[in-house]
């Protein structure tokens, strides 16, 4: 669908209205439940369906070209920093369980306070580098790359 | 109505729009401005906002300097061949310097970037692409984002640039409204990074009802980068430049991995090669240094991705359509049967579900391609967008004054598809520039620059009202009818969007007409264009998320306007297999071997047009 939502699972937390990138996941004021309220603006993005705690939201492919009977499920773990995948195709023949990382590392510990590193010299200020460059650019002690050390020359601009 | 005004005041540096180019520009500020007040405001959640949402699989803009793979004057290059010459290569060479600092940095803060087993390099996809377990791409940078920003606000939906009510042209802020509790936000800040995206949706879709969401680039992509700067009074840069791709049919998953690293290829619905039979008078058209089919074995020049499209347009219209992709020889091997899958999974993963519906299994069947409807934007192969400052330390003259990626307004930055000129910036591109820009804006804060600036509180209350008129202008004519969608007093923003997608397609060379224009359709679009932005005054929104329906919209009028003046004022075919005028179809370097550059006067809307110097920079080899 583009996205829609299992009745008896879901129990209007609003987690998926929350993350869906698209402003289309809103929850439904009669039945306090979340819905997909402009199919045709949905990305299939599982944006929602990855957030959603309660495995309530689904997706049925776009109704101009996919016929029924589908499914592409999915279990997104950031404590074990892994993601899950299972696709099984309409016809049954295609039944694939899929595992990718997501991250190496704890989640969010490894990013620097910028605030707190010390503060950049002038000399930093008045070069082309930016944080912790050069040394992040080439891992060594080469310099950023300049029209000099690249032995190029500017030329005479071309209207032609 | 009664919506609260709330005011964030003395920002240093505000990011409209934090997809991979505004948190880039997020984090790197904090360093440059540690005391500086650094305002970020999204139009969804920063966690799942932007092109980079749903994950990528790839990173496709690293050189490789440290393992000894490209110069950053190769990809400027490779760059300059693909987009026909049409490019900054100040801008190009300066991201492409930067651009494996940001990379090295993902995998540090804990990206999974696959390794070569034998060489300990990252593992290449093609020259410039590296492979990634990316799912987590878009949370990993908001991460970021949000340890150097002091606010974060979601759900808001900028919709102009404040100005400067005491200096002419100088840039004061943003307004903008929340899509949940519909109050009004009015940043006051010393400069503004639009990180804001590109265009999806501007163009018809190939899809009818729900698979115009489908598109490739994100239904969220509303153009806001042009929309806002336009409106501003940015100049803009190489606005035609829009692109054309060939992909997976309807579900627009990507063919790089493919092509790349599986070695699938295409062949027509016979099973035999097509592109090169297609070369030789495509050769006629472009020239032999734009395509030189004889010495590409030689010279190892990739072909131009419009040329490429162009030949693929022109064997389905042969009637051998449809072109497949060839799968069945690569997956027969489990190892990249797999990848075939992940790399759906990891940024298309409507593509997969695609498959699944159809029972295509890509082992036993050759799955079809597609050429897409057209898309506007400055980050993947086209270079739509501002008319930047280059670095001083590369730029000449004309491309250069005073800091680095800022537009033509003073205190405008842009990163990402907001900065024209600057194609195959992808993800590590976009936050690279976001970098740059953010180093550029606390330079212009520290040199005194923004000193002095004045928002009038006229200026505020003209916005506002601006903004809710949607709302208001729906109250009052509701009424009229009895119930349903149709009024002869306003239109809805689907019905507007209708309207423009379908001008858009037949006037400014959408796919219904085979990507074809002329001077005269362009006349006619233009005009037309004229006549929705008086119906864009009587749009109506029954909500706030209408509300945000008819903003988008506004902004990918602004821009398509923007593309049509472009379209209409390079009068040759430069990219066959983007768009053709079909009055001039050949490409004219004797008279468009030059910049476009347009500017909209805010205050007539008048456009002129006017061409720029190309330098190249880099020699050819």
């Amino acid at each position: 669908m583009p996205t829609f939502v299992y009745m008896t699972r879901c129990d209007g937390c609003g987690h998926c209205v929350d993350i869906c990138p698209s402003d289309i996941m809103h929850i439904d004021t009669t039945l306090r439940r979340a819905y997909n309220i402009e199919p045709n603006m949905c990305w299939e993005c599982y944006s929602c369906v990855k957030a959603c705690p309660h495995h309530a939201i689904d997706v049925r492919g776009y109704a101009d070209f996919a016929p029924l009977g589908h499914s592409v499920r999915v279990i997104r773990d950031e404590e074990k920093g892994v993601i899950a995948w299972r696709i099984k195709s309409r016809n049954g023949e295609t039944d694939l369980n899929l595992l990718a990382p997501i991250t190496t590392k704890p989640w969010g510990k490894e990013i620097p306070q910028l605030a707190d590193v010390a503060a950049p010299s002038k000399e930093m200020r008045d070069s082309q580098l930016l944080y912790n460059e050069p040394k992040y650019v080439r891992m060594d002690d080469g310099d950023l790359h300049t029209l000099e050390s690249n032995g190029l020359k500017m030329k005479a601009g071309v209207y032609y | 109505m009664a919506y609260k005004t709330i005011v964030e005041d003395n920002i240093d540096i505000l990011v409209a729009g934090a997809g991979l180019g505004g948190t880039g520009a997020a984090w790197e500020a904090r360093y440059w401005g540690q005391d500086k007040k650094i305002v970020i405001a999204e139009k969804a959640n920063i966690d799942r906002s932007g092109a980079v949402a749903q994950g990528l699989y790839a990173i496709n803009c690293y050189m490789g300097t440290r393992f000894g793979e490209n110069n950053p004057e190769d990809h400027v290059r490779y760059a300059r061949m693909d987009l026909m010459g049409m490019v900054r290569e100040d801008l190009l060479f300066d991201m492409a310097r930067h651009v494996d600092s940001a990379v090295h940095q993902f995998e540090e803060w804990g990206m999974p970037i696959m390794r070569n087993p034998k060489t300990g390099s990252y593992l290449r996809e093609g020259r410039w692409q590296i492979m990634i377990h990316g799912e987590s791409y878009k949370p990993m940078v908001a991460e970021a984002a949000k340890k150097s920003a002091d606010k974060v606000y979601n759900r808001i939906c900028v919709t102009h640039l404040l100005m400067d009510d005491s200096k002419e042209n100088r840039v004061a802020g943003a307004v903008g409204f929340n899509v949940r509790t519909g109050d009004y936000h009015v940043f006051k800040s010393k400069t503004v990074i639009v990180g804001a995206g590109g265009a999806s949706n501007m163009f018809k879709p190939r899809s009818v009802g729900e698979g115009a969401g489908r598109v490739w680039y994100a239904p969220w992509s509303s153009g806001s980068a042009y929309g806002l700067m336009i409106q501003a009074g940015a100049k803009m840069t190489q606005m035609e430049n829009r692109i054309v791709l060939a992909r997976f049919k309807d579900g627009y998953g990507p063919v790089g991995a493919y092509f790349l690293h599986l070695k699938t290829y295409t062949q027509n619905c016979n099973g035999e090669e097509y592109e090169s039979k297609w070369f030789p008078a495509l050769t006629e058209m472009v020239g032999k240094e734009y395509l030189d089919t004889e010495g590409q074995h030689l010279s190892h020049k990739p072909i131009p991705t419009c040329l490429r499209n162009h030949a693929f347009i022109s064997e389905v219209n042969a009637g051998r359509g449809p072109i497949h992709m060839v799968t069945m020889e690569a997956f027969q091997d489990p190892h990249l049967e797999e990848i075939g899958w992940h790399n759906f999974l990891g940024m298309t993963v409507g593509q997969a579900v695609l498959w699944a519906a159809t029972d295509v299994n890509p082992k036993y069947e050759n799955p079809e391609l597609t050429t897409s409807e057209p898309y506007v934007m400055g980050s993947h192969a086209t270079g739509c967008g501002a008319w930047c400052s280059g670095p001083e330390d590369l730029s000449p003259e004309e491309y250069f004054w005073g800091y680095n990626r800022m537009t033509t307004v003073e205190g405008l930055f842009g990163a990402g598809d907001a900065v024209g000129g600057t194609p195959h910036a992808f993800s590590s591109g976009s936050f690279t520039e976001g970098r740059l820009a953010a180093k550029a804006a606390c330079k212009y804060i520290d040199d005194g620059k923004a000193a002095g600036i004045r928002v009038s509180d006229e200026q505020i209350a003209r916005r506002k009202a601006e903004i809710y008129k949607p709302m208001e202008h729906y109250k009052i004519y509701r009424n009229e009818i009895v119930a349903g969608s149709v009024n002869p007093n306003y239109i809805n923003p689907r019905q507007g969007l209708d309207r423009l997608q379908k001008m858009m397609d037949e006037y400014c060379g959408g796919v219904t007409v085979n990507y074809m224009t002329n001077d005269k359709l362009l006349h006619i679009g233009l005009k037309k264009m004229k006549v929705m932005e008086e119906d864009l005054e009587k749009i109506a929104a029954e909500n706030i998320h209408e509300l945000l329906r008819a903003w988008e919209l506004k902004h990918r009028h602004l821009t398509a306007e923007a593309v049509f003046h472009h379209t209409l004022f390079r009068k040759e075919t430069r990219w066959p297999g983007y768009y053709y005028r079909g009055d001039a179809m050949k490409l004219d370097d004797e008279n468009w071997h030059v910049l476009t550059v347009s500017r909209r006067d805010p205050k007539t809307g008048e456009y002129t047009m006017e061409k720029a110097p190309l330098y190249h920079i880099v020699e050819e080899k």
